[in-house]
């Protein structure tokens, strides 16, 4: 496992960003180009769901989603070169966790504030009271 | 660290790999900036929960439908992309020891950031003209912090990259060089990664309600 720095040699970890670099360079690019490629891809797919009207309404919100988690993944998978290889575990592991607090945070803000706005009594109600 | 990783060695634990000395200073970094990513990932979150929960409270003033250009996001969305994109190449061009063509890809790079930041810039501007800056609504507010906080960092990184590229032209590839072309990839990619989830939360699903 060369990666062009000699300290890394004896290692069988690997940085985050760094990959295996016995492709060579043009495979590199190839992965690179394979990326941008899905990436355009669904992009595109995301813009133009987002402005039709061929797909179902309600669906719109999940379907945009799950395109964005999509395309998340082909940027760790492609950009960053996050693999499931033994050399990752710790930049996996180190993701893991931090998806872990990005979900309880947004997850945690949607759901209580949405139980308080059904909760509540609503403004106006509550200006009629003080008065 | 190294003190329990020997010991451990010394009792033979179950792992069959022979302890080695401590990891390279290459992963150390890199690991401790991709910490660092994550960290900023876990603000961002906030920011991203915070516009969620305040995108209906526009008080009387205009919504995300009233105000997104959603073809200008689309060309910004591009840009950036691309730029991600030519920063792999000059990744690329950093491990073959090659300056021209890092040099060559950093500017590129910094050129789509800029074009990037530009669009941003004229947005922002156009909404505070037309009256709907961060102080119209809560909606609006959360609207400036977040898009902004994100613009911020390209233009933090933005300053990193053309830093990069003296350092590279001055200091050549030395070890600690190649460390923070390391950590400012990892940077820039993972400021692509946040606008896949502005482009979708902010704008596509923001302009939807």
């Amino acid at each position: 496992m060369s990666n062009g720095h000699h300290e890394i040699d004896d290692s069988i970890d690997l940085a985050p960003g760094d990959e295996h670099v016995e492709d060579g360079i043009a495979q590199r690019i190839v992965g690179y180009l394979t990326g941008l490629g899905l990436a355009i891809l669904l992009t595109a797919t995301s813009f133009f769901v987002a402005g039709t009207n061929l797909v179902w309404e309600p669906s719109i919100p999940v379907a945009l989603v799950v395109l964005a988690i999509a395309q998340m993944g082909v940027h760790l998978v492609f950009f960053l070169h996050i693999t499931t290889g033994p050399d990752n575990t710790n930049n996996v592991l180190a993701l893991a966790f931090g998806v872990l607090i990005v979900i309880l945070l947004m997850g945690g803000s949607l759901w209580i504030m949405d139980n308080l706005n059904h909760n509540m009594v609503p403004m106006d109600q509550i200006m009629q009271m003080q008065r | 660290m190294s003190t329990i990783a020997l010991t451990e060695a010394h009792h033979g634990s179950a792992s069959s790999r022979v302890w080695s000395g401590p990891a390279p200073k290459r992963i150390v970094t890199g690991y401790g900036f991709w910490i660092f990513i994550l960290s900023d990932i876990i603000m961002f979150a906030a920011f991203f929960a915070t516009y969620a929960v305040l995108l209906g409270q526009t008080a009387g003033g205009p919504s995300g439908r009233d105000l997104f250009d959603l073809r200008g996001v689309a060309i910004e969305t591009g840009f950036l992309l691309a730029s991600s994109f030519t920063c792999g190449l000059a990744s690329i061009a950093a491990d073959s020891r090659s300056a021209i063509w890092f040099q060559l890809a950093m500017a590129v790079t910094c050129a789509l950031g800029l074009a990037f930041l530009s669009i941003e810039g004229n947005e922002f501007a156009s909404l505070v003209a037309r009256g709907a800056g961060p102080t119209r609504s809560a909606f609006l507010s959360a609207f400036f912090t977040l898009v902004g906080c994100h613009g911020l960092h390209v233009s933090a990184g933005i300053l990193w990259l053309l830093t990069m590229m003296a350092q590279v032209f001055t200091k050549g590839f030395r070890p600690d060089i190649q460390r923070r072309i390391l950590c400012f990839a990892l940077f820039w990619h993972a400021l692509d990664i946040i606008w896949i989830a502005v482009f979708t939360i902010v704008y596509l699903l923001g302009s939807a309600v």
